[in-house]
């Protein structure tokens, strides 16, 4: 009960100074949520990984997806890429997983090969899985077809 | 909510109905706007704000906004690949919480020390600070002062520092993080070499036969760089790749030959490669006869503990870096102690995988590349341990030709271009020349314009010794630029949060986001960052890049520039130089350090209108001059005709950087290599011609133990490090709500054994106990990271979990790196 209490305050903390934008407070620190320095919190819990294979929009076209299922025990190394199992253009049909982007066949020089890249086999570099923790900073990044229709909104004002 | 793709389909084609029978605007006809005024998006080269690699990225803004970022297909480096952090820049600068004006501690509207954090005017916070170090300095003079930068400063950021503190304050107390992170890779190469930076390139990669990992967790850490470590181990079956650690970490999984040894057995296993070379007649004589010269390194030197430590007491040679030559003959007798059962035992790594390792060195067909990183520099015996490797690479000639390469590599996007080339060391000068040589400090004078005898010839407080300084008193007035020393400094219990907190003192933080460096800090400076400022970095492979101003910073930002250069006209001669030196030059008086060090005729002689016409360019704008331009031609004179020529500045606006020394227009892969390298003498072959006879030095160096080992109490050992998804400290990429969501907790990482014995399970919260501090966390025994019993591992990019409230101040006694990697710990439930 103790625990839970502190997290919910702890989770009012974060809201209240995302709320005030700047703090003006003493805790500044806007990743300690509010902790002084010498002092230590209770560990939020370790976070479950999103397993809901439901696609995010990328912010930009040259985004690499996020990965929206768990890879736990997903091995990629020198004996296999299990990520390959699914991803790889002939087991598309049969997984109906998105396959690797054309760009992943191709070598530093941008020759097509006929199987993934060696520059691109270790995944994990760019994809990422997502957990569902709850201690995330709002970020004012917008989309360029927010600004367009912006853009555009604006023209036909003009 | 979820929506089949039947309803998604039927929505849309209402809506594009609906967009047609109201068409008024062409490019609102359709549900894709193709207007080419409306979608261009406008494109310009940056080098990756992140680490040391020196990816090249295209960024796209519009509107004075960036919309996306991708890996630049024209750069060599990363030829249109990035990492994950890479491929987010276009976040980092959007964080809700990014500052917008200073923030000054202020109780009943006066400074405060114990106040709260208040906005203020540029005006405020600058008259405050200005107040606190003039009094610095005249209470206590120049080492009062202090000033703590970074490696990710641009080249002319860091120059403009050090020039205020070294020539302006006449106080050497100015140190980048750089300290933490390359120092001892500089201590190895000045005292192997007599000259800083690898000697090869990137291009080895795709040229060697073998990989050797000492230390380096590439795939986190250098991850396009392991991309093409990853391409040459693939495309060539018969390339070998041997990774050390003492964890298993992700680079293990391209391992042929893999390793976990015991912390600091790394010195063994060197010295055993090489009297595996020796006793296996596989020297090169030809090569060691010629090119190289053997001494013997004084030992037992300490732990760069504060002297009253009983360990540093204990110590023969505290801190000595002496050595005495020696023969090949001596040398092979050294070495010969270190015999593969010895040190199998004591490194705990079997037999047979010290002898494929050592296999791939002696094999004189196999070319090798040895990288390393934090592992070695990070080390009591740092300097050793980058001494070692170049002693095995020299042995055998594997050095300086395309894919034999000793390779150390850099954490940060500028170590080499602005901690090391600049030299914003306390011991440094450009172009590595020292304060201590009075030579260095009159060519300084010369190119700054300044009266002989400015410049301090004692060097100022290192990074480590600075907290010390600042808990004890000794250093009043504080200025940190462009990092996150709170949360990077080993032992902030016991050091850095005293001292930031003494009342005695006045911090100065200068950041893009309330960092806890900034809330430990009594003026919060907001600052303009990457491409919100024209810049320069420089690389691993010497590659020197720039980028453009692309977008304003927000609110009241300014960048590091701007602070340090404005500051400048707040202070006069006659406040700040003692009486004699301007009595011998009675034309500086009266003058404001502005006036002296960046408006002197030199400094600022390239005028507004060189500025690129299609780009803001911010601080030139403001005071007048092209100074971006300015401040790197004048640094550029210190290296060049001295084998670290720098380019004409355009030229790196037009290219994807080059590789220093640039002579005549040509840039250099490989050093010391006649044929490559055009300061290598004709007739020469090898000409290591940082030292004076053009040969480098081997050193009989030995094992020795760590500063703290686990005992009964303290039963574990705990190495910290770094993530792929998170930058240093964090303070950029946990803004980025997919970096976070992908890593966003500091996890203890621990062998499943460990765990059980102490009643733990995955995901039980746990105290990380050290004789200093403790933090909690949370338990991970199946992470990416798995560790042997006995060691745990907690990265340190969470600022609510800061692991160095637990480590230990030790430094490597001649490069004064922090050992990050080896402490004795506990953990208990809770």
């Amino acid at each position: 009960m103790m625990k839970q209490k502190t997290n919910v305050t702890a989770f009012l903390v974060l809201a209240l100074s995302l709320f005030l934008g700047v703090a003006t407070a003493d805790e500044i620190a806007t990743l300690r949520h509010g902790t002084p320095i010498d002092s230590e919190s209770d560990p939020a819990a370790i976070p479950q990984v999103f397993d809901g294979d439901i696609k995010t929009k990328r912010n930009y076209p040259m985004q690499p997806p996020l990965i929206p299922h768990d890879t736990r025990d997903y091995d990629v190394n020198l004996q296999a890429n299990k990520c390959m199992s699914c991803h790889a253009r002939r087991r598309t049909e049969e997984s109906q997983a998105p396959m690797i982007s054309v760009t992943h066949y191709m070598d530093r020089e941008g020759n097509f090969l006929a199987e993934i890249s060696p520059r691109r086999y270790f995944c994990n570099q760019c994809h990422v899985n997502q957990t569902m923790t709850r201690e995330v900073l709002e970020n004012d990044f917008q989309d360029m077809d927010e600004l367009i229709e912006e853009r555009a909104a604006k023209s036909k004002d003009d | 909510m979820t929506v089949s793709r039947r309803e998604f389909m039927k929505a849309n084609a209402i809506a594009a109905a609906a967009g047609v029978a109201g068409v008024s605007v062409p490019a609102m006809a359709s549900n894709v706007i193709t207007g080419e005024d409306l979608t261009r998006l406008v494109w310009n080269k940056a080098p990756c704000r992140f680490c040391g690699v020196g990816c090249s990225v295209n960024v796209a803004t519009l509107d004075g906004k960036v919309v996306a970022t991708h890996g630049d297909i024209k750069s060599p480096v990363n030829k249109g690949i990035n990492c994950v952090k890479g491929y987010f820049l276009s976040k980092i600068m959007y964080g809700k919480d990014r500052l917008q004006t200073p923030l000054l501690r202020k109780r009943d509207g006066q400074y405060h020390k114990e106040g709260d954090f208040t906005p203020v005017s540029w005006d405020e916070a600058f008259d405050v600070m200005a107040e606190k170090f003039k009094a610095a300095l005249k209470a206590k003079g120049p080492t009062s002062v202090g000033m703590f930068g970074s490696g990710q400063w641009t080249a002319m950021e860091g120059y403009a520092a050090v020039k205020l503190m070294k020539a302006g304050f006449r106080s050497n107390n100015i140190e980048p993080n750089a300290r933490h992170c390359m120092a001892s890779a500089v201590g190895g190469f000045m005292r192997t070499f007599g000259i800083d930076e690898p000697m090869g390139c990137y291009d080895d990669i795709e040229a060697t036969d073998a990989f050797v990992l000492w230390g380096s967790n590439m795939a986190e850490m250098h991850p396009i760089l392991w991309t093409r470590v990853t391409d040459r181990r693939l495309s060539a079956s018969h390339v070998q790749v041997a990774v050390l650690s003492t964890f298993r970490h992700r680079c293990f999984d391209l391992a042929d030959i893999d390793i976990v040894f015991t912390p600091q057995t790394d010195l063994a296993i060197l010295n055993y490669i090489a009297n595996y070379i020796i006793s296996n007649g596989k020297v090169n004589f030809d090569f060691v006869n010629k090119h190289t010269n053997f001494r013997r390194g004084d030992t037992d030197i300490g732990y760069g503990l504060r002297d009253e430590d009983p360990r540093q007491k204990a110590a023969a040679n505290p801190n000595s870096g002496g050595s005495k030559p020696m023969t090949f003959d001596e040398f092979a007798k050294f070495v010969s102690d270190y015999d593969e059962d010895s040190v199998s035992k004591l490194s705990g790594v079997p037999v047979d995988r010290l002898r494929a390792l050592a296999e791939l060195y002696a094999d004189p067909d196999r070319k090798v590349v040895s990288f390393w990183t934090m592992g070695f520099n990070q080390h009591t015996r740092g300097v050793w341990c980058n001494n070692l490797i170049y002693n095995i690479h020299l042995l055998t000639g594997k050095i300086s030709t395309p894919g034999n390469s000793p390779f150390s590599l850099t954490g940060q996007p500028s170590a080499c271009g602005t901690a090391r080339e600049v030299g914003t060391f306390c011991h440094r000068l450009p172009a590595d020349m020292v304060v201590a040589n009075e030579k260095h400090r009159a060519i300084a004078e010369k190119i700054w314009r300044l009266p002989a005898g400015t410049i301090v010839g004692k060097p100022g407080f290192h990074a480590v010794l600075q907290n010390r300084k600042l808990k004890d008193g000794d250093i009043n007035a504080y200025w940190v630029q462009c990092n996150n020393n709170m949360q990077a400094a080993a032992n902030i219990n016991e050091e850095a949060f005293p001292g930031y907190r003494n009342p005695d003192n006045f911090i100065v933080v200068s950041d893009p986001y309330p960092t806890v460096t900034a809330e430990a800090a009594d003026l919060v400076l907001p600052t303009a960052m990457w491409i919100e400022k024209e810049g320069v970095y420089g690389n691993a492979e010497r590659r020197t890049q720039s980028w453009y101003q692309m977008i304003e910073p927000p609110g009241e930002s300014r960048s590091d520039m701007w602070q340090v250069i404005e500051f400048s006209k707040r202070f006069t001669t006659d406040e700040v130089w003692p009486k004699e030196l301007l009595d011998a030059s009675p034309d500086y008086r009266g003058k404001t350090l502005y006036e002296v060090l960046f408006t002197n005729g030199h400094a600022n002689r390239y005028p507004l209108s060189e500025i690129s016409p299609d780009h803001s360019n911010n601080e030139s704008q403001y005071f007048g001059y092209y100074v971006q331009k300015s401040l790197f031609e004048e640094y550029a004179e210190f290296g060049r005709g001295k084998a670290h020529d720098l380019a004409p500045y355009e030229v790196y606006h037009q290219t994807r950087g080059l590789r220093w020394p640039v002579v005549d227009g040509k840039e250099t892969l490989w050093r010391f290599k006649e044929g490559f390298d055009p300061y290598a003498k004709p007739g020469s072959d090898w000409d290591f011609y940082g030292k004076p006879d053009g040969k480098a030095i081997i050193f009989a160096l030995p094992y020795e133990p760590a500063a703290e080992s686990p005992d009964d109490e303290y039963d574990l050992w705990l190495s910290t490090g770094r993530v792929l998804e998170h930058w240093h400290s964090g303070s950029m990429t946990r803004r980025v709500p997919e970096l976070q969501r992908a890593m966003p907790d500091a996890l203890v990482y621990v062998h499943p054994d460990d765990a059980s014995e102490r009643g733990l399970r995955r995901g039980d919260a746990v105290k990380i106990v050290s004789r200093r501090g403790e933090v909690r966390t949370r338990i991970e025994t199946r992470g990416r990271n798995r560790p042997p019993k006995g060691l745990i591992f907690m990265p340190w990019f969470d600022a609510s979990r800061l692991v160095n409230k637990v480590t230990l101040d030790a430094t490597d006694p001649l490069s004064k790196q922090t050992d990050y990697k080896k402490c004795a710990v506990k953990m208990v439930k809770g």
